[in-house]
C-alpha cells in the first residue's frame, strides 16, 4: 500500500477528532465518511497509487462521487446535524456559565510529536494538527466567555532542538501569522487582541517582523486577548523584569535628583518592590491565569509561567495537545469551579 | 390583554425559569462532581491497600536515586496539624528520602522547625542513638517570603551594586546574576526533583518560581487523608518519566 495515502488516511482520521465539533457540518460529514471509506479501501484492494480516488475500481469510485455530489447539493443532514451539535454546545456553554467561568487560561501545548510518531506521520504534521488543535480550543475558550487565554508556543529551551525542526516551526509560525494578517476583519470584529510574549529578538526578522505587525494591527482591541508565548522562559522573564525595574528606577531617582551624590536611600528602604518586577514581567499585561492546562500528562510547568501561577489550578489530561478539544476544555473548567472558592481564598491571602 | 405584552412575558417568565433551571442544575453536577471525588477517593484506599500490603509488585523495590531532593508543599490550614506533618516525614524516612524542602505558604511550617528538627534533623541529637541514625533528613523549610520577595531583595542588591555608581556598567541580567544575588541573601538550595502537593488543590501556592522550572508536581490529595501507598506510586512514576528539557 503506497506510504503517502497511508499517511494521509491516518491524518484524515486524527483532524476528524477535530473536527468532530467543528460548524461546518459538510467538513465533518465529508471528513468521516471519506476518511472511514478510503481506509476499508485501502485495506481491502490493496491499491498501488497517489490518487486517492483514481485508481479505485470504477463501481466504488462512482458510488464515492455520487455521494459527495449529494451531500454537496441537499446538505440538509449536514446543516441539522451541525446546527444540533452548535446549539448543544451553547446550551452547555450557557450552562456552566452558571457558576464562575476562569478569567485567564494558560495551555502548554505538549505533544506534537508524540502524536505525529502515535500516528507514523511526517514530523512537522504533528504540529499542524496541533495548530488545527488550537484554533478549536481558542474557539471553546473564547465561546464560554474566557477573557485571556495564554499559549505555550516555543521555547527558548526548544532552540537547542534540531536546526531543521526550529526552523520548521519558525516556518508554521510565519505561515499562520501571515494568513492571520490577512484575515484582520474578521479577527477586529471579533475585538482579538493578539500579543507575543518573549524574547522576539531570537525569532527569524521575517517571524519577528510579521509578529510585531499582527501586534500593532490588534492593538486597539479589548474584547479578548491572545497572548502566544514564542522565545519564552520563565528564568528569562524574571531576571529581565530585574532589568527593566532597575532602569526604570534608575531614571526615575536620577530625574528627581536624589543621588547626586551617588548614594541611594538608605539600606532599610528598598527601592525595588514585588509590585515593580511584577509591572516589568512580559505577563504583566494580563491577571494571573487561573487554569494551566498541560496537555499529554505531563506534570511539570517547563519554566512557563513560574511566576504568574502562584494561586492556578494546575491541569494535566491525558490527551496529546492535538487530541484536545472541547472535552477537555469543558473538564478543565468544571474543576477550577469546584475548587474555585478555595483559590479566591488564597489570592485573598496573599 | 394585548397578546404581545402577554407572549412576551411569557416568554420572560420561561426564560428567567430556565435560567433558574440551568443554575439548578449547575449544581447537580457539582454535587456529582463531589460524589465523583469521594468515589475516587475510595478507589485511592483501595489502591493504597493493596500496595502497601504488598499484593501491587510493582512498587516494592523504589530506586530512590532519582530523587535527590523532594518537595513537599502543604496547604497552611492543614500544616497546623503537627501530629500529621510529623507521620508523613515518619513515611518518608522509612522509605529512605534524605533530601527534603518543606514549603508551605504563611510559614506554619517553619515556627513548628524545632519539632521536625528534634526527631527528623541530621544535627546532633545526644537522645537519638545508632539506630536510628537512618531516619535522619536534611530539611528545608521555604514559605512565601522566600519567594517573589526573596526575587525582589535581590533585586534591590542588584540595583545597589550596578545602577548607584552611575558610570559603572549595567548588565543585562541574566539567570546568573539573579543566583549569585540570591546566594549573597543566603544559601541557596537545589531544585527540587518531585513536588508532593498536599492541599484541596492541585496548585504550588507560590513556591520559589526560580527553582521549579522542571519540577514534576503531583497532588496528593488532602493531608488528612494522605497514603503511604501513593507516595510510593508518585515516586515510582517519577523514576520512570523521561525528561527532554525543551529539545
Amino acid at each position: 500500500m503506497n506510504a503517502n495515502v497511508q499517511k494521509n488516511c491516518r491524518l484524515q482520521i486524527s483532524i476528524v477528532w477535530n473536527v468532530l465539533e467543528d460548524n461546518s457540518p459538510l467538513n465533518f460529514i465529508t471528513h468521516v465518511f471519506f476518511s472511514l471509506f478510503l481506509c476499508v479501501i485501502n485495506n481491502s484492494l490493496e491499491f498501488n497509487s497517489r490518487n486517492q480516488v483514481g485508481y479505485l475500481p470504477s463501481t466504488l469510485k462512482f458510488q464515492l462521487t455520487e455521494r459527495m455530489e449529494e451531500e454537496r447539493q441537499s446538505g440538509v443532514i449536514s446543516k441539522w446535524l451541525g446546527g444540533l451539535i452548535s446549539t448543544m454546545r451553547r446550551l452547555l456553554f450557557t450552562f456552566m456559565s452558571s457558576g464562575p467561568i476562569p478569567q485567564h487560561i494558560a495551555f502548554i501545548m505538549d505533544g506534537n510529536r508524540r502524536f505525529a510518531k502515535k500516528w507514523k506521520l511526517d514530523e512537522g504534521a504533528g504540529h499542524k494538527a496541533g495548530f488545527l488543535s488550537l484554533l478549536s480550543v481558542l474557539k471553546y475558550c473564547y465561546e464560554v466567555g474566557v477573557k485571556y487565554v495564554t499559549v505555550y508556543a516555543f521555547s527558548l529551551d526548544n532552540f537547542n532542538r534540531r536546526p531543521d525542526e526550529v526552523q520548521y516551526v519558525m516556518d508554521i509560525m510565519y505561515e499562520k501569522i501571515q494568513g492571520f494578517l490577512k484575515e484582520l476583519d474578521m479577527v477586529n470584529r471579533y475585538g482579538v487582541r493578539v500579543l507575543f510574549i518573549g524574547d522576539l529578538n531570537r525569532l527569524d526578522e521575517p517571524v519577528r517582523l510579521a509578529a510585531e505587525k499582527a501586534m500593532e494591527a490588534t492593538a486597539k482591541n479589548t474584547k479578548t486577548y491572545l497572548l502566544v508565548c514564542v522565545a519564552y522562559t520563565s528564568s528569562h522573564e524574571i531576571p529581565r523584569a530585574i532589568y527593566e525595574a532597575c532602569q526604570e528606577k534608575s531614571l526615575a531617582l536620577a530625574s528627581s535628583g536624589k543621588n547626586d551624590d551617588g548614594i541611594v536611600n538608605d539600606d532599610d528602604d528598598d527601592v525595588i518592590k514585588v509590585v515593580d518586577l511584577e509591572k516589568h514581567m512580559y505577563m504583566g499585561v494580563a491577571p494571573d491565569p487561573d487554569i494551566l492546562v498541560r496537555s499529554s500528562g505531563e506534570t511539570r510547568l517547563s519554566n512557563f509561567l513560574l511566576w504568574q501561577s502562584t494561586n492556578s489550578l494546575l491541569y494535566s489530561p491525558k490527551a496529546l495537545w492535538p487530541e484536545m478539544g472541547f472535552w477537555q476544555v469543558v473538564w478543565g473548567i468544571l474543576k477550577y469551579q469546584n475548587k474555585c472558592y478555595y483559590l479566591e481564598k488564597k489570592k485573598k491571602q496573599a | 390583554m394585548d397578546p404581545v405584552a402577554e407572549s412576551q412575558k411569557f416568554f420572560r417568565r420561561i426564560s428567567q425559569s430556565s435560567n433558574i433551571m440551568l443554575f439548578l442544575l449547575w449544581h447537580v453536577v457539582h454535587l456529582i462532581l463531589s460524589v465523583l471525588y469521594i468515589v475516587r477517593e475510595i478507589f485511592r484506599a483501595i489502591e493504597n491497600y493493596l500496595i502497601t500490603n504488598g499484593y501491587v509488585k510493582t512498587y516494592t523495590n523504589l530506586n530512590l536515586d532519582r530523587v535527590k531532593y523532594l518537595g513537599i508543599v502543604i496547604d497552611s490550614d492543614e500544616a497546623r496539624n503537627t501530629s500529621k506533618v510529623v507521620e508523613l516525614l515518619e513515611w518518608l524516612s522509612a522509605l529512605g528520602v534524605k533530601k527534603l524542602c518543606l514549603y508551605d505558604r504563611e510559614g506554619v511550617l517553619k515556627k513548628s522547625k524545632a519539632v521536625f528538627m528534634e526527631r527528623f534533623g541530621s544535627t546532633e541529637n545526644s537522645v537519638a542513638g545508632p539506630l536510628v541514625s537512618k531516619k535522619r533528613m536534611d530539611f528545608e523549610f521555604v514559605s512565601i517570603t522566600d519567594g517573589k520577595e526573596a526575587v525582589a531583595k535581590a533585586a534591590n542588591l542588584l540595583f545597589k551594586k550596578y545602577y548607584v555608581d552611575g558610570d559603572s556598567e549595567k548588565p543585562f541580567f541574566t539567570e546568573a546574576h539573579l543566583t549569585d544575588a540570591l546566594k549573597t541573601l543566603g544559601a541557596v538550595e537545589p531544585d527540587p526533583d518531585l513536588l508532593l502537593i498536599y492541599g484541596p488543590v492541585r496548585c504550588h501556592l507560590g513556591f520559589p518560581a526560580w527553582r521549579i522550572r522542571y519540577t514534576e508536581m503531583v497532588h496528593m490529595g488532602p493531608l488528612k487523608y494522605k497514603k503511604l501507598g501513593l507516595i510510593m506510586k508518585a515516586i515510582h512514576r517519577f523514576t520512570k518519566v523521561k525528561q527532554n528539557y525543551g529539545s
